[in-house]
C-alpha cells in the first residue's frame, strides 16, 4: 500500500530563490586544491545532477553543501543562511533541515534499521508513540517495512542505500544529497534506487544534489516523473507530464566544466563529455 | 623508595620517547629515502594514462627529498596541532557536560561496557597483586622480625600506588583500545559523518558519555581492587607468613588516613580522564582505512599507558606536597 505522502511540508526558501548556491569555492587539501572556483545555484525543488569521473569532488561539494566540510574560499549559501563560515554549533540545526544519502548508506551498525531510521526522530524529542507509525510509513515508502527489526549488516547493498534514503527523508526535508546512490549496484538494483528518488521528489517536492558518475541515472531524473495519482512511474511527455526542473553540472579539474539541460549534454559536441555519452 | 623507583620509571619513559623521536626524524627518513632510491629513478621517464584510452609520454617528477630541518619542522609543527586537537576535544568533552542535550543511556550503557565488562580482570588482577605483594614484601620483614608490618605496606601501596596505577593501566588496555577501534570503524564507514549530516555533535553523543562513564566506573573499580588485593595480601600472609587474619586487616586498616585515600582517588580520577579522551582522539582521527583503525587502537593504549605512567609521577609529588602541607 502506497503511504499517504503529502508534498513536503517545509519550503523555507523564498519563491525564485536559489536553495543552494555556491559562488567561486575553492577547497584545497596538502596534496593539491580539489574545487577551484565553482558556481551554481540549485532552485527550489530542482535537481542538480553532478556529473564528474571518480576524484573530481562530487563528494567534497556535497560535503560542502552539507555543512560537514569548510571551503577555504567563497561563499555557499543553503534556505538562505551563508554556511561557509558557520560555527559548528549552528550548523547543527540548519542540518537537521537536509537529509544525506552516504554513498555507501553509512549506517549505525550497532542499530536495527527501525532504530537506523528513527535516529532523528529521536534526537528531535518526537514522542514515542509518534515514531512507530513514522518510521513503518517511510519503511513502506521503501518497501522495505519488513526489515525494521533487522541489522543492516543483515541486509543487501541495495537495501541499505534504501533504509538510508529512509533514514534521510523521515524528517521531511526540503532539501536531500545524494552521494553515487547507485555505486557498485547492479543494474536493476540502480533502477530501483533511481524510481524511489524520482518518487521522493515527485511525492514531496524536494530539491536535491545527486553525484553520480552514471549518465543514465541523471537521465532517468530528467525524463521520468513519478505520478502519485496513478502510483507509475512515466516518461516524460505522457498526458498531464510535468517532469520537475533538472540540470547538469560536470566537474572535471575542480572546475564546473560543463552547465546545462539534458538536452545540451546529449548534443554538446564536446570530446570529454561525449566520452560520458558512450 | 616508592619516590626513588617513580623517578627511575619516569626517566627511562623520556628516554624511551627521546631515543623514538630521534629514530622518527633521523634514522627513518634517511632509511626510507634509500630504499626509494630505485625505484625514483625508474619514474624518471615512464608513460602516465590520463584517459583511459589513451597514454601519452610525461614526465615524472621525482619525489623531493625533505631535509632534516624541514622534517624537524613538520614534526614540531604535527606535535602542536594534535596536542591542540587532543586539547580541544578534551574541553569539549568536559563542556558538554554543562548544557544539553545529555545522552544518558549512552553513558550508562558506557558505564555497563567500562565498567562491569572490566570487572573480572580487575578482580583477578587486584587479587594476585596484593597476595604477590605480601610474599615479596613479607620475606624482607620476616628477616628483622616485623613481620606484622606487612600489612602496613601493602595496605599503602595499594590504596596510594598500585590500586589506581594498575587498574587503570588494565582498564587502559581494554578500554582505550575499544573505544579507539569503536569509534575510528565508525569514522571510517561515515557513520560520524551521519551522525553530524543528521544534526548530531559527535563529541555530545560519543564522547561526553565515554569519558563520564570512565570518570564514574574507574574509581569504583579502583575501590573493588584494593579491596579484593588487601583479601589476596590477608589470604597469602595467613598463608605464608603465618599472620592472623584479624592482625593483617586491622594494621592494614589502621595505618589508612584520609590523605592516602585522596591520594589514590585524585588519580583514579585523571587516569580515567586520560584513557577516555585519549581513546577517543585516537578514535576520531584515523587516517587510512581499516589499517589506520589498527594504528589508532595500540596508539590508544601505547599513549595512555604512556600518559598515565608519567602523571602518576607528578601527582605523586603534587599530593605527597600537599598532604605535607595541609593534613
Amino acid at each position: 500500500m502506497e503511504p499517504a505522502l503529502t508534498a513536503s511540508s517545509a519550503t523555507p526558501t523564498a519563491p525564485g530563490s536559489a536553495a543552494i548556491e555556491f559562488n567561486n569555492v575553492h577547497l584545497g587539501f596538502t596534496e593539491a586544491e580539489i574545487l577551484r572556483g565553482v558556481t551554481f545555484a540549485a532552485q527550489e525543488r530542482e535537481t542538480v545532477i553532478l556529473l564528474g569521473e571518480t576524484g573530481t569532488g562530487k563528494t567534497l561539494l556535497l560535503k560542502l553543501a552539507a555543512g560537514l566540510l569548510h571551503p577555504d574560499s567563497g561563499s555557499i549559501r543553503v534556505l538562505n543562511q551563508e554556511i561557509s563560515a558557520m560555527p559548528e554549533r549552528e550548523l547543527l540545526e540548519v542540518r537537521r533541515r537536509i537529509g544525506f544519502v552516504f554513498q555507501e548508506g553509512a549506517l549505525f551498525d550497532s542499530l536495527t534499521v527501525g532504530e537506523n531510521v528513527a535516529y532523528r526522530l529521536h534526537e528531535d524529542g518526537v514522542r514515542d508513540e509518534e515514531i512507530g507509525p513514522r518510521v513503518s510509513e517511510v519503511l513502506k515508502f521503501v518497501e522495505l517495512a519488513h526489515t525494521v527489526d533487522m541489522l543492516p549488516s543483515d541486509l543487501s547493498g541495495g537495501m541499505r542505500r534504501r533504509v538510508s534514503i529512509a533514514r534521510a527523508l523521515v524528517t521531511r526535508p526540503p532539501i536531500v544529497f545524494y552521494d553515487s546512490p547507485t555505486a557498485g549496484l547492479d543494474p536493476i538494483t540502480s533502477q530501483t534506487i533511481i524510481s524511489l528518488i524520482l518518487r521522493l521528489r515527485d511525492t514531496y517536492g524536494v530539491t536535491a544534489l545527486l553525484a553520480t558518475h552514471r549518465l543514465q541515472d541523471g537521465f532517468a531524473m530528467a525524463n521520468f516523473r513519478f505520478d502519485p495519482q496513478t502510483k507509475k512511474v512515466l516518461r516524460d511527455g505522457s498526458p498531464g507530464s510535468q517532469t520537475a526542473k533538472t540540470h547538469f553540472l560536470v566537474l572535471r579539474d575542480g572546475r564546473i566544466y560543463f552547465e546545462g539541460t539534458p538536452d545540451e549534454l546529449m548534443h554538446s559536441q564536446d570530446r570529454y563529455l561525449q566520452r560520458f555519452l558512450i | 623508595m616508592l619516590g626513588a623507583f617513580s623517578r627511575l620509571a619516569a626517566n627511562s619513559v623520556w628516554r624511551a620517547l627521546i631515543l623514538y623521536r630521534l629514530y622518527l626524524c633521523c634514522l627513518q627518513p634517511t632509511l626510507l629515502t634509500l630504499s626509494r632510491a630505485p625505484v625514483t629513478l625508474l619514474l624518471r621517464e615512464k608513460l602516465v594514462a590520463d584517459t583511459p584510452l589513451q597514454a601519452t609520454p610525461q614526465e615524472a617528477r621525482a619525489p623531493e627529498v625533505p631535509s632534516v630541518r624541514e622534517v624537524l619542522e613538520d614534526l614540531a609543527k604535527s606535535t602542536v596541532l594534535k596536542v591542540q586537537d587532543y586539547s580541544k576535544l578534551s574541553a569539549r568533552a568536559i563542556r558538554n557536560l554543562a548544557s544539553g542535550p545529555r545522552y544518558v543511556q549512552d553513558t550508562v550503557d558506557q558505564m555497563d561496557d567500562i565498567g562491569v565488562g572490566s570487572l573480572p580482570i580487575v578482580l583477578l588482577s587486584g587479587f594476585f597483586i596484593g597476595a604477590v605483594m605480601v610474599l615479596q614484601t613479607g620475606a624482607q620483614f620476616e628477616r628483622f622480625g616485623q613481620a606484622s608490618l606487612t600489612g602496613d605496606i601493602v595496605s599503602l601501596a595499594l590504596i596510594r600506588e598500585l590500586g589506581p596505577s594498575i587498574t587503570g593501566l588494565l582498564v587502559a588496555g581494554r578500554c582505550s583500545s575499544g573505544i579507539a577501534s569503536e569509534l575510528g570503524s565508525m569514522l571510517v564507514t561515515e557513520q560520524v559523518d551521519a551522525m553530524r549530516a543528521m544534526g548530531t555533535d559527535p563529541s555530545r553523543k560519543l564522547v561526553t558519555p565515554r569519558v563520564l562513564a570512565t570518570l564514574i566506573t574507574l574509581p569504583l573499580l579502583t575501590t573493588i581492587s584494593v579491596f579484593v588485593g588487601l583479601i589476596g595480601g590477608m589470604v597469602a600472609s595467613v598463608l605464608s607468613l603465618r599472620i592472623s587474619a584479624t592482625t593483617f586487616w586491622e594494621r592494614a586498616i589502621k595505618i589508612v588516613q584520609f590523605s592516602d585515600i585522596m591520594q589514590g582517588f585524585s588519580k583514579t580520577v585523571v587516569f580515567a580522564f586520560i584513557l577516555a579522551t585519549v581513546g577517543c582522539y585516537q578514535g576520531l582521527n584515523v587516517k587510512g582505512g581499516t589499517q589506520g583503525v589498527g594504528r589508532a587502537t595500540t596508539q590508544a593504549v601505547v599513549v595512555s599507558s604512556v600518559l598515565i605512567i608519567v602523571s602518576d609521577t607528578f601527582l605523586t609529588r603534587l599530593a605527597l606536597w600537599l598532604a605535607d602541607k595541609f593534613f
